[in-house]
C-alpha cells in the first residue's frame, strides 16, 4: 500500500478516494473561474442571437445584427473601386501614349501598375522586375517583342504563346537536335559565340555561318541581331534569356525554347493593363 | 491451438502482402506491402518459436514491460520528430537545403508532414498509450485486460507510424492535414485502435477500485472521441486494391469542414483530453499533493469535451464554409476557454503548499511550465479564433506559433516530465542518473520554445499586416515576396529554437539511457498489484 502524504492542519477534506496514494481535496470552483464561464455563456448567447448563427429545418437563424463576412469583404472593394471609378475610366480611355505625362493619369497608373505588377507580375519577372532564367528582364532596353508602350500593353493584353487568346503573340523555334547534325550544332553555337563576342574556336565558328544562314538567319536575322516581329531574340548582344554560355546555347539550338506567358484580359481590368503597361515602360528600357 | 490460428492468419498477411507488393500500381504502395509482409513475417517466426510453450500469465504483477517499450519509443520518435522539425525549420530560412538531388522525396512538402505525424502521432501517440498502460493499472490496482492485446497495440501502432512515414516520403498521401496517411494505413490504425480502447475498457471493467480516477475519465474520452475522428475523417474509396490511391467521400466544403472537425479535435482529444489525463495522474504522484479540486475536475471536464467538438468551424473563417457555421465555431471556442483553463487551475493549485519543491525538484518544474503553456495557448487559442482576430491571423505563422506553443511547451514539456518520472520506476532504479542534466534539458527546451513562439508571434503578425496593407487608393502595397523576404531573420531565430529543444532531448535520451545502464538496480523489476 502506498503511503499518504503528510496533511497539513491547515489542508482543507478531501474526498476520501485514493488511488496509488492520489487523493482530491473537496475543495469549491474558484468563483472567479465559475464566474468567468457564466460570463462567456452569456456572451456566446448574446452573440449568437445578433449574428447568423443556429441552423434550422431549412435555413438557418441570420440573427437581429445579421451582416454576413462575404458582403463585409465585397464593401470594402466596392468602396475602393466607387472611389476609383472615375480615374480607371479616364484611364481606360486615355491615348496610351499620353499617360505618363497626364497630371493626373501619370501617377496614378504609375501607383496602381506598381501594385498590379507586384501582385500578378513579380512571380516569373521578379519583384524588381529583374527577370529570372527562362523570364525577360524588363528594366533593360532589350525588347523580345518590342518596348513600345503599345508593344508592352498587347503583350500584357494577349500575353505569349498561350492557348486561351487567339491574339497571343506566337513564334516557335524548332528542336534543331531532330534536323542537324551534331556536328552542324556545334558549328552554329560557335558562330553565335563569335557575333556575341565571346571566347569560341575560329573554325568550327567559320563552318557555324553556312548553318546559321540556311536555319537561323529567317528569324534571327543574317546578322544575328533578331526580329522583334517574331520575338526572335538579339544573338549579338550580352543579354540572354536562357543563359549565352556554350552548354545552354547547345541545349537551345538541340531542344528549342518555348516561354508562355498568360493573357490578362479577363483578368485584368483595362485600366489595370493600362497601369501595369505604363508602369513597366517607365522602369528604364520604354521606348517611344 | 491460438497458436495455430495466429500462425495461419500471419501466414496469410506475408502471403498476400507478397502478392499485393507484386502487383502494385505505385512504388509508396509496394514499399509499405514489403513492410507489412516484413512485419507479418517477423510475428510469425515468433510466434512459431514460442508456440506450445507453457506461458502463464503474471496476474499479480502490473504489466510494465509494455510501458518500458512506451518509454522507448516515445523517446526515439521524439528525437526524430524534433530532428525533422529542425530540418524543415532551416529549410523554409534557407531554401537551398531542399537540396537538389533528394528533390521529391527529401524537399519540404515530403517533410513536413513526416514532422507533424513523428511529433503528434508517433511522439505524442506513444506517450499516450505508454501512459495510459501505466496510469490505468495503477488507479485501479489491476493487470492490463486482454494478456498480449496490449503488446499487439504498442506494435500495431509502431507498424502504423512505418507505414505512413515512408509512405509520405514515397508520395501516398490523402492531402488532408493531420490524416495524411492513406486508406490501408486507416484501416490498420482502426483496428489497433479498437484493441486499445479494448485494453483499456477491459482493465477500468476488472478495476479493485470502487471508483474510477479522473485521469481514466480523460483518458477514455481521448480514446472513444479520436476513433470516432479517425474513423469518419478517413471515409474514403480506394481506386484500386493494388494502389495506394483513394477517393473521399466527402467533397468541398463539406470535406473541408469534416476534415477541420477531425483537425480541431485532434487537438482537443489528442493532444489536450488526454495529456490532461497524463497530468491529473503524474503532477499529484510528483508534487506528493492531493488534487486540488474534485468539483471542478468533474465540471471541467464534462464542459470540455462537450464544448470541443464544436470548435472546428474556427479553422474555416472567411471561407466558402456559411457564416452560421463560423458563428457557433468562434462561440464555443471562447466558452471552451474556463473548461479549458480548469485543467490548468487543477494541476497549478496541486502545487500549493508544495511550491518550495519547485526549487529542488527539476523534474516538477518541467511539470508546471507545461501546465503553463497550457494555460497560455489555451488562451490565445479563443482568441484566435474570434473572426476579427483569426483575419489577420489566418495563414500567418501565427498559427504555427501557437500550434508549437502547445505542442512543444504543453505535450513536450509534460512528457519529458513524465519519462523522467517513469523511467527509474519502470526499470527498478533508485533514482536518475542526472537531475542537473534535466535542468539543462529545463532550460534548453524552455528558451527553445521562447525563441519558436516569439520570432513566431513577430511573423506572423507582420505578414498579416503587411498582406492587408492597401494604399490611398486600395491597392495592394507589398509583393508576397516581400512578406517572405522579410520574415528570412525571425526564421533562423525559429530555427535556433528548434536546435535547443532537440539538443534538450538529446540530453534526455542520453540521462535516461544512462539511468537505466549505469544506474544500481533497485530491487526486483516486476510491481505487484496491491492486494486489496
Amino acid at each position: 500500500m502506498s503511503k499518504k502524504p503528510v496533511e497539513k492542519k491547515s489542508d482543507p477534506k478531501t474526498t476520501g478516494h485514493i488511488w496509488d496514494g492520489i487523493q482530491e481535496f473537496d475543495n469549491p470552483m474558484p468563483r472567479w473561474w465559475l464566474w468567468t464561464f457564466y460570463a462567456t455563456i452569456i456572451w456566446g448567447i448574446g452573440y449568437t442571437m445578433l449574428y447568423p448563427a443556429w441552423p434550422l429545418i431549412s435555413g438557418v437563424t441570420h440573427g437581429l445584427w445579421g451582416g454576413s463576412t462575404r458582403e463585409e469583404v465585397a464593401a470594402d472593394i466596392k468602396a475602393f473601386d466607387d472611389a476609383n471609378a472615375a480615374i480607371e475610366a479616364k484611364l481606360a480611355a486615355a491615348p496610351l501614349a499620353s499617360i505618363a505625362t497626364d497630371a493626373e493619369l501619370g501617377p496614378f497608373a504609375q501607383n496602381a501598375g506598381k501594385a498590379v505588377f507586384q501582385t500578378w507580375c513579380a512571380q516569373c519577372h521578379g519583384a524588381g522586375a529583374g527577370g529570372a532564367k527562362g523570364f525577360p528582364n524588363l528594366l533593360d532596353n532589350d525588347w523580345l517583342w518590342g518596348g513600345t508602350i503599345d508593344d508592352i500593353h498587347y503583350s500584357v493584353t494577349h500575353g505569349i504563346r498561350n492557348t486561351t487568346d487567339a491574339d497571343a503573340r506566337f513564334s516557335q523555334m524548332p528542336a534543331f537536335g531532330d534536323i542537324l547534325e551534331p556536328a552542324d550544332i556545334d558549328a552554329v553555337v560557335n558562330h553565335v559565340l563569335n557575333i556575341s563576342g565571346q571566347e569560341h574556336d575560329a573554325a568550327l565558328a567559320a563552318k557555324g555561318v553556312q548553318v546559321f544562314t540556311d536555319n537561323c538567319a529567317a528569324c534571327h536575322g543574317v546578322d544575328g541581331k533578331g526580329d522583334r516581329a517574331q520575338g526572335a531574340p538579339n544573338l549579338t548582344d550580352a543579354i540572354w534569356l536562357y543563359g549565352g554560355d556554350a552548354a545552354t546555347v547547345t541545349e537551345t539550338v538541340t531542344k528549342a525554347r518555348f516561354g508562355v506567358m498568360p493573357a490578362w484580359t479577363g483578368r485584368l481590368s483595362e485600366s489595370d493593363i493600362r497601369a501595369v503597361a505604363s508602369y513597366v515602360h517607365s522602369l528604364g528600357g520604354g521606348e517611344q | 491451438m491460438w497458436d495455430y490460428i495466429k500462425l495461419v492468419a500471419l501466414g496469410a498477411i506475408a502471403v498476400l502482402a507478397a502478392i499485393a507488393a507484386n502487383y502494385a500500381h505505385d512504388l509508396a504502395y509496394m514499399v509499405n506491402a514489403l513492410t507489412i509482409m516484413l512485419a507479418a513475417a517477423m510475428a510469425f517466426v515468433w510466434t512459431l518459436r514460442g508456440a506450445e510453450e507453457n506461458r502463464p500469465e503474471p496476474v499479480h504483477e502490473y504489466n510494465d514491460g509494455v510501458v518500458r517499450a512506451g518509454a522507448i519509443a516515445t523517446t526515439l520518435w521524439g528525437v526524430v520528430g524534433f530532428l525533422v522539425g529542425t530540418i524543415i525549420a532551416f529549410q523554409l530560412a534557407f531554401p537551398v537545403l531542399n537540396i537538389e538531388w533528394a528533390e521529391g522525396y527529401l524537399n519540404f512538402g515530403k517533410l513536413r508532414p513526416l514532422h507533424t505525424s513523428a511529433v503528434i502521432f508517433a511522439f505524442g501517440g506513444n506517450a499516450l498509450i505508454m501512459a495510459s498502460f501505466y496510469i490505468v493499472q495503477r488507479t485501479t490496482a489491476a493487470r492490463l485486460w486482454g494478456g498480449n492485446l496490449a503488446w499487439f497495440v504498442f506494435w500495431g501502432y509502431q507498424l502504423v507510424i512505418v507505414l505512413a512515414a515512408t509512405g509520405y516520403l514515397l508520395g501516398a498521401t490523402q492531402s488532408k492535414e493531420y490524416a495524411e496517411p492513406e486508406w490501408y494505413v486507416d484501416w490498420w490504425l482502426t483496428i489497433v485502435w479498437v484493441a486499445f480502447l479494448l485494453v483499456f475498457l477491459g482493465t477500468l471493467i476488472k478495476r479493485r477500485e470502487p471508483h474510477i480516477y479522473v485521469a481514466n475519465w480523460f483518458l477514455l474520452s481521448f480514446i472513444v472521441t479520436v476513433a470516432m475522428l479517425h474513423v469518419v475523417n478517413n471515409i474514403s474509396i480506394p481506386v484500386s486494391f493494388l494502389g495506394s490511391k483513394s477517393v473521399q467521400v466527402f467533397a468541398g466544403v463539406q470535406d473541408a469542414m469534416v476534415q477541420w472537425w477531425y483537425g480541431h479535435n485532434a487537438v482537443g482529444f489528442f493532444l489536450t483530453a488526454g495529456f490532461l489525463g497524463m497530468m491529473y495522474y503524474f503532477v499529484p504522484k510528483q508534487a506528493e499533493r492531493p488534487v486540488y479540486s474534485y468539483k471542478l475536475s468533474i465540471i471541467h471536464f464534462w464542459a470540455l469535451i462537450f464544448l470541443y467538438i464544436w470548435a472546428g468551424p474556427h479553422h474555416l473563417h472567411y471561407t466558402a464554409l456559411p457564416d452560421w457555421a463560423t458563428t457557433l465555431g468562434m462561440v464555443f471556442s471562447i466558452i471552451l476557454w474556463m473548461p479549458s483553463w480548469g485543467g490548468m487551475i487543477n494541476g497549478l493549485m496541486t502545487l500549493s503548499g508544495a511550491w518550495d519543491k519547485l526549487r529542488t525538484d527539476p523534474i516538477l518544474r518541467m511539470m508546471v511550465v507545461s501546465i503553463g503553456f497550457y494555460g497560455m495557448a489555451t488562451f490565445e487559442g479563443p482568441m484566435m479564433s474570434i473572426k476579427a482576430v483569426n483575419s489577420l491571423s489566418h495563414y500567418t505563422d501565427w498559427t504555427i506559433g501557437h500550434v508549437h506553443s502547445g505542442a512543444l511547451g504543453w505535450n513536450g514539456m509534460i512528457t519529458f516530465g513524465v519519462l523522467y518520472y517513469l523511467v527509474p520506476r519502470l526499470w527498478g532504479r533508485e533514482r536518475l542518473y542526472s537531475l542537473s542534466l534535466v535542468s539543462w534539458h529545463f532550460w534548453l527546451a524552455t528558451i527553445g520554445i521562447v525563441l519558436y513562439a516569439a520570432s513566431m508571434w513577430v511573423t506572423g503578425i507582420m505578414e498579416g499586416l503587411m498582406w492587408r496593407e492597401v494604399d490611398a487608393n486600395g491597392f495592394l502595397v507589398n509583393a508576397f515576396a516581400d512578406t517572405v523576404a522579410a520574415k528570412h531573420p525571425m526564421y533562423v531565430v525559429r530555427g535556433l529554437g528548434g536546435v535547443m529543444y532537440l539538443t534538450g532531448a538529446l540530453i534526455m535520451t542520453y540521462n535516461l539511457w544512462a539511468t537505466v545502464a549505469k544506474q544500481p538496480a533497485r530491487s526486483a523489476l516486476s510491481v505487484p498489484v496491491p492486494a486489496e
